[in-house]
């Protein structure tokens, strides 16, 4: 008998199990890519599900506008390296268009939202796969590694599929499309170690860099052009790094001085603080911000 | 013996994984136990810890609501119970934990029996000072029926009863003879207070009397039970991969029984072919070996018309290939029956086939196992159906191996999921 499987054995073969399901059923499948780590380890499980044929699907950036520089470079060099097709959606575009408009405070966070439901009308695409895992959230915490989406995109916590075993029920109608999530039972340490044993190639942006940071609600924002600055919120040069990427304007970076992969597993072991809530502001708003925003249609 | 999982690094967390669900009637503290274990535990984050500070004082509540944690919905919050599945993780130094955390209503049976379907144990929860309701006897009947192993009984509110040894004694001595008559390795009773912490993560000085293992300490140490890789070899095949370039041609499944080895012989259902496996591959190279439940891609010596919905399995034993069943139905649709003559889909595998229901047998009662003759079911029951397909389905009984022996049912107009079945016989 072989030796056990180690924990990170068994989420990679759940994860792929599920990739395979969804290239097997749909007709039109994308996979959701920010350029963050947990994108990153699913383009990597795309890529071992496949293997050794490509990856027969495209990956979809829904990119705010006020994304950082590093990441769009990693994002297109990447797609470029694994030969897939990249599309990218703009919410600047759907602001020009007036489909969305402009929040105040400037986060776009939840234009997201309205971009990413056009971009999947416009290319038919009717499975996408995203990096969302259940430890990040209370409300992810309710949603199924197989998640179904009506024809408005919207996700019904009340009504879901139930899942049993690994059996995935596929079946929608037009316009219907679903959402899967092969890092549902990942926790934040599992995609560290991952990336650290797979060699995952990441974002400079998470390693620790000398950046001008100012602080607003306790969270340290990196200086940039979309996010006005009052007169008492100072810049200052400081080490950090990035636990998540998303949005310039709602992400917050940490004092940092890790370099590699393994001092970032170092000093996510010895935090105090949750990945969200250290530097998440979009999920400060309200106990159901991440609950609403996925009754419309989030990731 | 050089697999994959022999070459990744130590950093590589290879604790054991062990999924459990908890079941537990309104009331009886569920989401305050897991909110319990998990802050006992250390699991918690600082802001994860203020914003339930914040939601208790909010709420009026004296010192921490616990239960707060769990309550991912807006409604559940609202309402202070749980609707719906959720999962959450924790770890320890000695092993992983996902949780199935699943409403403990009547009329949530259907949600109890998804939480359960993949976990190694289950916490029943008691209220001590109502002992043993129709819901704990429900919820052991149910764990036993997914084949859940394991079952505590955690014999909650024990500061409510004086901490009373002799109150302890006569719940878990019914529990015992109950669950007696199912089929389970081992049962486990726990006197705890998840309020006050007691016995849960740190052993209680309050029950001297109780010289067994908190139940942190008893999840920490109780045999995962994976039992997948004992059987024979069984790959439900999901997808063919090609690369023309390098003349490859793999088919990729991930094992539901058994392990794998290059030159073993194996048989494709459905033409009853025997055929050699030349390699066992994954993205990370050949296998020596491969077992339950990984994934991976098989190539064969001969050139068979493998597809989706094919099955390779052990070519001295093959499971049953057969177009009609017999099966435990729990039924989970709000708005239609099972009834004869309904037709539907059924997912087996990596397989979906018409079925039409030929005959439902009984309805089994969950609390008392007693079995009464019924025309139809209706939402939350479990009652033993004969289900007729149009093509054949490769199958084991659920009680020898879950993932060849469960289905779903599938209906073909809403496209909602409206059965769990658990293949009991074939024809």
């Amino acid at each position: 008998m072989p030796t056990e499987l180690s924990r990170l054995d068994l989420l990679e073969s759940e994860a792929v199990h599920l990739i395979r399901e969804v290239v097997a059923e749909f007709d039109r499948p994308a996979l959701l890519f920010s350029g963050g780590k947990d994108s990153a380890v699913l383009l990597r499980l795309a890529e071992k599900a496949m293997a050794p044929a490509p990856i027969p699907f495209p990956v979809l950036h829904v990119d705010t506008g006020h994304n950082f520089e590093e990441v769009l470079e990693f994002r297109d060099r990447r797609a470029a390296e694994l030969g897939v097709r990249l599309v990218v959606a703009s919410v600047q575009d759907s602001i020009d268009v007036g489909r969305v408009a402009e929040q105040p405070g400037g986060s776009r966070n939840r234009a997201q939202t309205v971009t990413l439901l056009d971009a999947i009308a416009e290319h038919r695409f009717d499975a996408l796969f995203g990096g969302a895992r259940r430890d990040e959230e209370r409300a992810r915490a309710k949603e199924r590694m197989l998640s179904f989406r009506d024809a408005f995109g919207q996700w019904d916590p009340r009504n879901q599929r139930p899942e049993l075993w690994n059996l995935y029920n596929g079946l929608i109608h037009p316009g219907e499309h679903v959402r899967a999530f092969p890092l549902s039972n990942w926790t934040e340490r599992d995609v560290w170690a991952y990336i650290e044993c797979e060699g995952v190639e990441l974002p400079s942006l998470y390693f620790a860099h000398n950046r001008k940071v100012f602080e607003r609600d306790g969270m340290l924002l990196a200086d940039n052009p979309f996010l006005p600055r009052d007169p008492s919120e100072v810049l200052v040069e400081k080490s950090v790094r990035f636990r998540t990427v998303g949005d310039m304007t709602c992400t917050g970076a940490v004092p940092s001085t890790a370099t590699t992969v393994s001092e970032v597993i170092a000093e996510i072991a010895a935090t105090r603080v949750s990945e969200r809530g250290q530097t998440r502001a979009d999920d400060r708003t309200s106990a159901a911000a991440m609950e609403d925003r996925k009754r419309e249609g989030y990731f | 013996m050089s697999t994959a999982t022999d070459q990744r690094p130590a950093f590589a967390p290879a604790r054991s994984l062990l999924r459990f669900a908890t079941a537990g009637a309104v009331d009886d503290g569920k989401s305050t136990l897991i909110g319990r274990l998990l802050h006992d535990s250390r699991s918690l984050l600082a802001d994860q810890l203020e914003q339930l500070e914040l939601a208790s004082a909010e709420r009026g509540d004296d010192g921490l609501d616990l239960a707060m944690l769990t309550d991912g919905l807006r409604a559940e919050r609202e309402q202070g119970i749980t609707i719906d599945v959720a999962h959450r993780y924790f770890e320890t130094a000695r092993r992983a934990f996902i949780i199935a955390d699943t409403p403990g209503h009547a009329q949530y049976t259907r949600n109890m029996v998804t939480g359960a379907s993949t976990a190694d144990l289950a916490i029943v929860l008691v209220d001590a000072r109502n002992g043993l309701t129709e819901q704990s006897r429900r919820h052991a009947v149910l764990a036993a029926l997914l084949r859940v192993r394991q079952l505590v009984l955690a014999v909650n509110k024990m500061d409510l009863v004086g901490f009373d040894e002799a109150v302890f004694g006569t719940i878990a001595a019914e529990f015992a003879a109950f669950t007696d008559r199912l089929e389970v390795r081992q049962v486990t009773a726990i006197p705890i207070s998840a309020l006050r912490g007691d016995n849960v993560v740190h052993r209680s000085e309050a029950m001297p009397w109780y010289d067994g293992p908190s139940l942190l300490e008893h999840l920490e140490e109780v045999d995962a039970g994976d039992d997948r890789a004992a059987g024979p070899f069984r790959l439900p095949v999901q997808c063919a991969l090609r690369a023309p370039e390098r003349d490859y041609r793999g088919y990729a499944g991930q094992i539901a029984g058994g392990t794998i080895a290059q030159d073993e012989e194996v048989l494709h259902l459905p033409s009853g072919t025997r055929t050699t496996v030349v390699a066992v591959d994954t993205a990370d190279g050949e296998l020596d070996r491969a077992r339950a439940p990984q994934s991976v891609t098989v190539r064969l010596a001969d050139d068979l018309d493998v597809g989706r919905g094919d099955m390779l399995c052990a070519a001295e034993n093959a499971p049953a290939a057969t177009e009609e069943l017999t099966a435990e139905v729990c039924w989970m649709s709000a708005t239609s029956a099972l009834e004869p003559g309904r037709r539907l889909l059924l997912k087996h595998t990596t397989r979906t086939v018409k079925a039409v229901v030929a005959e439902v047998r009984d309805r089994l009662d969950v609390t008392t196992l007693h079995r009464s003759p019924v025309v139809r079911l209706e939402l939350n029951e479990i009652g033993a159906v004969v289900l007729r397909l149009a093509q054949p389905v490769f199958c084991d009984r659920y009680a020898d191996n879950r993932a060849t022996g469960g289905a779903v049912l599938i209906d073909e107009a809403t496209h909602a999921t409206v059965g769990a079945v658990l293949i009991t016989g074939t024809h």
